[in-house]
């Protein structure tokens, strides 16, 4: 277990080193943030003097040590456009994509995982070819599409939701501010929540049915059939932890998408996040928000693909018991 | 005494008269007019059709058959375990007096495992992984018998020492994939036995276990089933375990039951001339033929079975009516068959065999023994199977190293041919990809018509070719041995392209039709698909494929295993008649010792590595002289064997990743002694060509 854990560990950190790399090449091909930030009338002295204080006159290999030294103390600079410390805009705005991720997570997960068993085990039903031809629509349309549908319907039309924003907030501590304690929050979240897990509904819930349905064909299953255990323990003990081995995985990339793809979400609904935050840095080049937003996504992957190693390690006793007879 | 958890239901006092009285009289089985259908998109294929039988309390009736016969479909109908779209279209399935194929589902739910239990193949993906035995064990008993956490603990723990399970405290909370193949067997057998069910249905329960352990979980499920008093139904492809074990047969073809009869009835006085060819094309361990007796072609498919009898269209006797009408079970002496031979009143007469070749016995004269061809000098393979560095230095751990192939030194000559024999995991499979460089060898020299080939593995360029297109190999799995997607004319003339390149393209397409008429498929074919054929012709194109570039020299891993009784005498026979044809050598891994002894002239016998025994095959099976060649022998069902006592091997073949010191075998073997367990035994030449590897024969205290 401990040597399980440490390899992971050393992996992570190898993976984070490479991200750190390419986000610390963006200071030095993605344009010159000297020139960016000074404008056309400021002089050669100028320009050296922002050039020290950004570090940029010292050796690349140097550069590239404070860049870890600081991201690992979770300091990326100044933003080029608005002067002030990248993490603190970050930390602002994380709540609400992280609210907004969490929960369309937990509605695809679970909506996912509950579809897909039943379309499983009522492979013929009617109910079940309904829920799969429905998932098409949420496989084939674009999420940015599929936004707009819904505030057309539910804002525009029927009036019932919110189209844009978070709507009220509490600060819960020094820099956490939720949406889910109030109801014109809650009302707020529930179509950006759609949208974007909408998506990863239709593929967790199409993984787990093609998974299930695989699982119900082994031995195992039609022997636990055989020795006379009911249909429901069959199905939701045996089948259903088996299913979930190869799912873990696939919903553990998936949740690292949800948040990475908030971006489009939160464009269509004007959702105060993270996202909207790193559109308006691409938007005038501002390298060090790029940089963290980059670092920031890259941690979440790499963070949640350590959770879901863990956890085949607790789920499957092959990984966890060593084999062989005797 | 059957209170299950249903015991509120009026009927479950009425079950327990039944189940008491059923024991003193009436089948527990009784199976009238089955018919299964499997209804598909363009046609309603009939698997099983008007299938009538009985089981008596305490009797087993073995059910055989090839692929496709529908014997396995019987089972899964009388425990309604179908695969949809099956279903049961007409006819009664009756349990212990009781009519159980109309019960609702959730009746029926309350049979299985309690009433009828269930046996499948493979004990290796029969437990469910995820959790532990003892979980597993107190959820069945749990399910059927009202017994607490507590109570169903220690009933399992007495079950598991029942069936031979050691120290069943400790394995209680081991997972399945903890267990050897054996092992998992019993305790797929404890799960099946939990709630004493009065039928046992066992389908293939030994089939994919090696044939020591074979014996010993016969004799545990024959010794269970008649202590319980339950009922039997065997189901397996091999003559030799119904022999051994079944009390009837029950013999099935094209999904219709065409003799049924005593075990020594069926097995030596055959009625159908399917069940009569079954017998003689099985390979014997007494006296061996030339040939094996052949039925062509295979078993129709379901789509396309043949009118009147099914088996016309390859019955030597087959006449006018047997393709017109259809037979039905006929009393013949104590048995019943479904052949128009047998009719009382106007019996179709029966057409002498042609070639008579069953009948001849030969005495294998070893074939003069050519020059040598292949000279292996102590081969080696390891493969390491370490952890990661991580885990090795935190758990202060070495290398693990696999040491598959362990010192193998042999010759074999041109024109010979020499068997691998062994049970699983013992390296024969290694050996022969060494022997043909596809694996680095670790250590030891390999030469081949007195060319050092010992680097072949990682040598490329036209010296290498030259070599290698000499030699082939022929696989087991005639699925996936051939890619799936090239035409057979493309698979077959790949070694072709590859070896001669100057060859024109009419002249490879020639060559290829040629070679599929010699392995008995048509030129046409070539422009097939392989899903289009059956498992012994898809392993008729392999052989075709091997022998595209004239090699002299064959290694062959199990070419007949996948294959059905029937198909694997055609595959012998051509393997045979290709060899007098051209003269090949062949090197033929085998775990079946009859098939051994029909195709060897000399056997090397192989145990966790090595090669224990030597001999020329006529010696080998007269008088073995290595325990474990012995216990290989004594351990094979045999037809003539029918209710034949035989010494029970103890254990299975240890984890070769930590073999035991010394001899290896010394764990199991009756004649060990403080030598065995220190010192390793060598070669040694005992008589004229044999040579065993053990202390106690060099000592003389086996003779």
């Amino acid at each position: 277990m401990l040597a399980f854990l440490i390899q992971r560990v050393l992996q992570a950190i190898f993976v984070m080193l490479m991200v750190s790399l390419f986000a610390f090449s963006l200071f030095h091909y993605v344009g010159d943030p000297v020139l960016n930030m000074l404008g056309q009338e400021a002089t050669e002295a100028d320009r050296a003097a922002l050039r020290a204080q950004l570090g940029l006159d010292q050796p690349v290999v140097v550069q590239f040590w404070n860049f870890i030294v600081n991201a690992v103390q979770l300091e990326f600079g100044i933003s080029y456009r608005s002067a002030r410390p990248v993490t603190e805009m970050i930390l602002e705005r994380l709540p609400a994509t992280l609210e907004l991720a969490i929960v369309s997570a937990i509605f695809a997960v679970v909506l996912g995982i509950v579809f897909g068993v039943y379309t499983a085990i009522a492979r013929g039903s009617l109910l079940s070819k309904f829920i799969m031809a429905v998932s098409l629509i949420g496989v084939s349309l674009p999420t940015f599409l599929i936004g707009v549908l819904l505030i057309y319907l539910f804002a525009v039309n029927l009036g019932w939701l919110p189209a844009f924003g978070r709507g009220e907030t509490v600060r819960i501590g020094s820099w956490w501010t939720t949406g889910l304690l109030t109801a014109s929050g809650l009302r707020s979240l529930i179509l950006p929540a759609i949208t974007l897990g909408l998506f990863q509904l239709t593929l967790i819930m199409r993984l787990v049915r093609a998974e299930m349905l695989e699982v119900l064909r082994t031995d195992y299953i039609k022997f636990a059939r055989a020795r006379g255990l009911p249909q429901r323990v069959v199905n939701l003990r045996h089948a259903l932890k088996n299913t979930l081995i190869p799912v873990i995985t696939i919903i553990g990339l998936q949740l690292g998408t949800i948040i990475a793809f908030a971006i489009i979400t939160e464009t269509v609904f004007q959702w105060p996040g993270v996202g909207a935050l790193f559109i308006t840095a691409v938007r005038f080049v501002d390298i060090p928000l790029m940089a963290a937003y980059l670092m920031m996504i890259a941690l979440v992957f790499v963070l949640i693909n350590l959770v879901v190693d863990l956890l085949y390690y607790v789920v499957d006793p092959r990984l966890r018991v060593p084999g062989g007879s005797k | 005494m059957s209170s299950t958890p249903s015991s509120d239901k009026p009927n479950s006092t009425n079950r327990t008269e039944d189940r008491q009285s059923a024991s003193s009289e009436g089948p527990i089985l009784s199976v009238r007019h089955l018919r299964v259908e499997f209804p598909v998109r363009h046609a309603n294929l009939v698997a099983l059709d008007d299938v009538s039988f009985d089981i008596a309390p305490g009797e087993v009736l073995g059910v055989v058959g090839e692929s496709g016969a529908g014997k396995s479909m019987i089972g899964n109908a009388v425990i309604r375990l179908l695969e949809p779209p099956g279903r049961i279209a007409s006819g009664e399935i009756h349990l212990a007096g009781r009519r159980i194929d109309n019960l609702p589902e959730d009746d029926f739910v309350r049979l299985r495992g309690r009433h009828i239990g269930m046996i499948f193949q493979d004990p290796l993906t029969s437990l469910n992984p995820l959790f532990s035995i003892g979980d597993q064990l107190v959820e069945t008993i749990r399910t059927h018998l009202p017994l607490n956490e507590k109570q169903a603990r220690a009933l399992a723990l007495d079950l598991l020492a029942e069936v031979g399970i050691p120290a069943p405290e400790t394995r209680f909370d081991s997972y399945p994939h903890q267990l050897s193949g054996g092992m998992r067997q019993r305790v797929v057998i404890v799960l099946a036995l939990a709630a004493q069910p009065q039928l046992i249905i066992a389908d293939e329960p030994t089939t994919a276990l090696d044939v020591s352990v074979q014996a010993q979980i016969l004799g545990l499920l024959k010794r269970l089933c008649a202590g319980r008093g339950a009922a039997v139904m065997l189901i397996t492809h091999d003559m030799g375990v119904i022999a051994e074990n079944a009390d009837r047969v029950a013999v099935m073809y094209a999904g219709r039951l065409i003799e049924i009869g005593p075990v020594n009835e069926v097995i030596h006085r055959p009625r159908h001339p399917y069940t009569e060819g079954l017998m003689a094309a099985i390979p014997r361990l007494d006296g061996r033929r030339e040939r094996l007796y052949q039925i062509e072609g295979a078993m129709p498919r379901l789509a396309a079975i043949p009118s009147g009898c099914a088996f016309h269209p390859r019955c030597p006797h087959a006449a006018e009516r047997c393709r017109r009408e259809r037979p039905e079970l006929i009393p013949s002496g104590d048995s019943l068959t479904a052949c128009w031979l047998h009719d009382p009143e106007a019996p179709v007469v029966r057409r002498q065999p042609q070639g008579g070749e069953r009948v001849v016995l030969v005495s294998s004269t070893p074939r003069p023994a050519g020059e040598v061809l292949v000279k292996a000098i102590d081969l080696v393979r390891h493969f390491d199977v370490s952890k990661p560095w991580i885990n090795r230095v935190l758990e202060r751990t070495g290398r693990v190293t696999l040491k598959a192939v362990d010192g193998v030194s042999l010759v074999i000559r041109r024109g010979e041919t020499l068997s691998l024999v062994g049970e699983s995991g013992c390296g024969k499979s290694t050996l022969a990809r060494l022997i043909v460089g596809l694996y680095d060898l670790t250590r030891g020299r390999l030469f081949y018509a007195g060319e050092e080939i010992t680097d072949l593995a990682r040598r490329s360029g036209r010296r290498a070719a030259a070599v290698r297109k000499r030699f082939q190999m022929i696989f087991q799995d005639p699925y996936a041995s051939l890619n799936p997607l090239w035409r057979v004319g493309a698979i077959i003339g790949e070694p072709l392209r590859y070896f001669r390149p100057e060859m024109s393209d009419v002249d490879r397409r020639r060559r290829v039709g040629k070679l599929l008429e010699q392995v008995g498929l048509s030129a046409a074919d070539a422009l097939r698909y392989p899903h289009e054929f059956s498992g012994g012709q898809r392993q008729r194109i392999s052989i075709a494929r091997a022998l595209a570039n004239e090699p002299e020299f064959l290694v062959c891993d199990e070419p007949t295993s996948a294959l059905d009784v029937s198909v694997q005498a055609q595959i012998l026979n051509l393997m045979k008649d290709l060899q007098q044809q051209y003269g090949l050598t062949y090197l033929f891994i085998s775990h079946d010792m009859a098939v051994v002894k029909h195709m060897a002239d000399r056997i090397a016998v192989m145990y966790l590595g090595r090669i224990v025994e030597v001999a020329a095959s006529d010696r080998l099976f007269a008088t073995a002289y290595h325990p474990y060649s012995r216990m290989l022998l004594d351990a094979v069902p045999s037809l003539e064997g029918t209710g034949k006592r035989r010494t029970m091997i103890e254990g299975e073949v240890p984890n070769p990743i930590h073999p035991p010191s010394g001899c290896a075998f010394h764990p199991r073997c009756p004649h060990a002694f403080d030598r065995c367990r220190r010192e390793v035994p060598v070669l040694t030449i005992r008589s004229e060509g044999s040579e065993v590897a053990c202390h106690a024969v060099a000592e003389g205290r086996i003779v």
